[in-house]
């Protein structure tokens, strides 16, 4: 019944090129192409070309004509072993040998004339449903191929955008799954507008009876592919296929559009570039920029979308699935190098790299309660007990030294005099001596960053010291103020109490 | 009819032991078969009367004394109309399969018409696309391995893997429940009626293509939607022409009872 089918098309397609007469450069052709259907001419249509397809990341240049034409694509289906990961090989169903497949750019209003040709060597018949044909199953049908046989269709490129395409013989989510997905450019009659830099990357999702990284050539897993839990999320068809020397590139100043596709076949990108914030992006590869100042875009399975942004700072951006475990565990990671002059007016680079303490215990805390209502009580045993309640001075500086020899002397030096250009001196120095509360918080709460002592910076760090008692911290700030030359009056321990009740003074917190 | 009283016996597993299949061939019983891909008025199950299939597909050495004897189908001589122009393309020539090719692997390259006329020859017939797949259905050690997610896994291992230049022996690997090797895992096979699965039968498709087989709309109208190996040899059936020949294309033959 085909043999009878094909035998009438064909001798129909005779009869038509016996009317028009002398077709004879295209008589070779004719004969080889069976089943070949006759088209009405389209006027609208101008000449002839070969299209230019290329593998990712790069895309064709853009469309220079101002008029339709008959574009051939000639694209090979290709099943390859190829590197999924470093030492992990995957048998990859292909168009043009790599995944994703060439990329293809025509112009709205093109016919184009397709040529799928399954490669001898296949084990599997394929076919090709392009998005961008108006028409039952996209051409899948028309272009249903067995190993070693080749399909011809023509459409007409009806509608601009940028489109997915991909093989639909059943099963199909296998076929895409082994990578059997690419990208179609339609141009607008008009040409997108112009940019520095023009790249091409395609998500897609690959399940293998191994685990991420198990060596050697893995199987598809049919199991994980129905319950959608993806072996490896990648861009490009491999791990690392967009990192180091294989990185995209641009130039700072240059704007950068990349045509984004989702092969899936089961996950929904949320596409990111990690310190970039795309100007314009046409959401869901529509060919007008619907959206500003976008962080992240989604792609959508089976779609695609374009993003532009300038870039202004010099640097590595990494391309990632915002969808984080599978960029940092499953391969969805890339990378856009941009070389050129900082521009330190737009990011600064690191200005201050300092140790943070972190806030003082929490006063709301219930230990920090705790403490409090047991320091009261501590508090009202001294006060009860005369012979405590009125220690003279002399006799804080003695506990207060011991304190010191504990605590204090490693750093501050046992003669008070500090480390030069690390640790301030206490012996003369004025900043302890400026203020009498100062000294007490600082021991309380700690010190970091740039102070001033005597005339000399310091820049270092103090621990605090909350773990001394109220008279602990007394005492030893009297024997401090005392020592060495200096002369001040004792410290007393209700006002270290007080200080130590105080919200502590506010601080930028990292953690929060 | 013994067709009839072989049914009647079938799934007793007596009475078939008695009936020795001659050298090459298995006995499969009667059973019944769940078509993968039906039409609304198809029936569920079809009935599939036992029936000898070859043990193992026709090897190269065999198909050589088919176009020995019958010059017509030597590649040099064939008609295009039955063979396209890979017709045998691996062999060194019209009759020598070349040192490339063992004598005992699948011959390939080999159109539908090609294999059912070495078929008539050898006083048999291709089997059908029913008979192939419940005889396929078995694993190595029970009649139904179609439910045996282990055993679709091993099948689908094949899909996995390259094709190989230099074809291996047939029979290398274990048979099945019924005595036979190779039905999956080493090549394709013809069957007598291989166009039939998406052929439309009305008058809305020109190219006699199913169009519900495509994306998502491929899963419509099946009886097993996990089966991918089945989905596979579907496709891959349907993509075909008589006059098709495939590197990976063999063929073996069956006959009544």
């Amino acid at each position: 019944m085909n043999c009878r089918t094909n035998t009438l098309l064909h001798i129909g397609s005779v009869c038509v090129a016996l009317l028009v007469g002398a077709l004879s450069t295209t008589w070779g052709a004719e004969a080889e192409v069976k089943a070949k259907v006759t088209k009405p001419a389209d006027p609208a249509i101008v000449g002839e070309e070969t299209a230019v397809l290329t593998q990712a990341p790069h895309v064709p240049p853009p469309i220079a004509r101002s008029h339709a034409t008959k574009v051939i694509i000639k694209l090979e289906v290709r099943e390859v072993v190829r590197k999924l990961s470093d030492g992990v090989e995957y048998l990859f169903w292909t168009f043009g040998g790599e995944v994703p497949g060439s990329f293809m750019r025509i112009r709205e209003g093109d016919l184009v004339e397709f040529h799928l040709n399954n490669h001898p060597s296949s084990k599997l018949p394929h076919n090709i449903d392009l998005h961008a044909v108006t028409g039952p199953g996209g051409g899948a049908a028309s272009s249903f191929t067995a190993p070693g046989h080749s399909s011809v269709f023509s459409f007409k490129a009806l509608n601009p955008g940028l489109y997915v395409y991909h093989c639909a013989t059943a099963p199909v989510g296998m076929h895409v799954g082994n990578g059997m997905y690419g990208l179609i450019l339609v141009e607008p009659k008009d040409g997108l507008p112009k940019v520095d830099k023009e790249y091409y990357v395609m998500q897609g999702e690959f399940y293998t009876m191994g685990k991420f990284g198990d060596p050697g050539l893995q199987f598809f897993d049919q199991e994980k592919a129905v319950d959608e839990r993806p072996t490896y999320v990648v861009f490009n068809g491999a791990v690392s296929s967009l990192v180091g020397d294989k990185a995209i590139t641009a130039n700072v100043g240059e704007t950068v559009r990349i045509y984004v596709g989702n092969g899936g076949p089961n996950l929904i990108s949320s596409f990111h570039v990690i310190g970039e914030i795309f100007d314009r992006v046409y959401a869901e590869g529509s060919t007008t920029p619907t959206l500003h100042n976008v962080q992240t875009t989604i792609v959508p399975a089976g779609g695609s979308s374009m993003v532009e942004f300038k870039v202004e700072v010099p640097g590595t951006y990494i391309l990632v699935d915002h969808s984080l475990f599978r960029a940092f565990n499953k391969g969805a990671l890339g990378m856009l190098k941009v070389s050129g002059p900082e521009n330190l007016l737009a990011y600064s680079g690191k200005e201050v790299d300092a140790v943070y303490l972190g806030r003082q215990a929490d006063a709301g805390s219930e230990a920090e309660k705790r403490v409090r209502a047991l320091e009261e009580q501590m508090q009202q045993a001294i006060k009860s007990t005369p012979a405590i309640a009125n220690l003279t001075k002399e006799l804080q500086v003695e506990r207060g030294k011991q304190i010191f020899m504990q605590t204090c002397f490693v750093c501050h030096q046992v003669d008070g005099k500090g480390i030069p250009n690390q640790i301030p001196p206490l012996a003369g120095s004025d900043f302890l001596m400026a203020d009498h509360e100062r000294a007490i918080r600082i021991v309380l709460q700690g010190q970091t960053g740039e102070l001033t002592v005597n005339g000399k910076k310091y820049n270092g760090t103090m621990v605090p010291l909350n773990n001394l008692s109220d008279d602990e911290i007394a005492n030893v700030l009297t024997y401090v103020k005392n020592s060495w030359g200096n002369t001040a009056p004792a410290v007393k321990s209700d006002v270290v109490r007080r200080i130590r009740s105080e919200a502590p003074a506010p601080v930028a917190n990292a953690y929060e | 009819m013994i067709g009839l009283a072989l049914t009647t016996v079938a799934g007793q597993g007596t009475g078939l032991a008695e009936l020795a299949p001659p050298p090459g061939m298995a006995l499969v019983p009667s059973g019944r078969y769940e078509p993968l891909f039906r039409g609304e008025k198809d029936p569920k199950e079809v009935a599939v009367e036992a029936f000898l299939l070859d043990v193992a597909p026709v090897t190269n050495a065999e198909y050589l004394e088919f176009v020995k004897a019958n010059p017509k189908w030597r590649r040099s001589e064939v008609k295009r109309l039955f063979a396209d122009e890979n017709y045998l393309k691996s062999w060194a020539d019209d009759l020598d399969f070349g040192a490339a090719n063992r004598s005992n692997a699948p011959v390939v390259h080999v159109s539908w018409f090609a294999a059912k006329a070495y078929c008539a020859w050898k006083g048999k017939r291709l089997p059908t696309t029913a008979e192939w797949e419940y005889a396929a259905a078995a694993s190595p050690s029970r009649a139904d391995g179609g439910k045996d997610t282990q055993f679709k896994q091993q099948i689908l291992a094949w899909y996995a893997q390259p094709s190989v230049s230099n074809l291996p022996p047939v029979a290398s690997n274990a048979a099945n429940f019924f005595g036979v090797h190779d039905l999956h895992g080493l090549v394709w096979e013809w069957v007598a009626d291989f166009n039939t699965a998406m052929v439309t039968g009305d008058a809305r498709g020109d190219t006699g293509l199913e169009r519900k087989l495509f994306c998502g709309s491929g899963s419509e109208g099946t009886n097993d939607r996990e089966n991918y190996p089945a989905y596979m040899r579907y496709a891959f059936r349907s993509s075909l022409k008589a006059a098709y020949t495939v590197h990976n294309l063999g063929f073996r033959g069956a006959k009544d009872l």
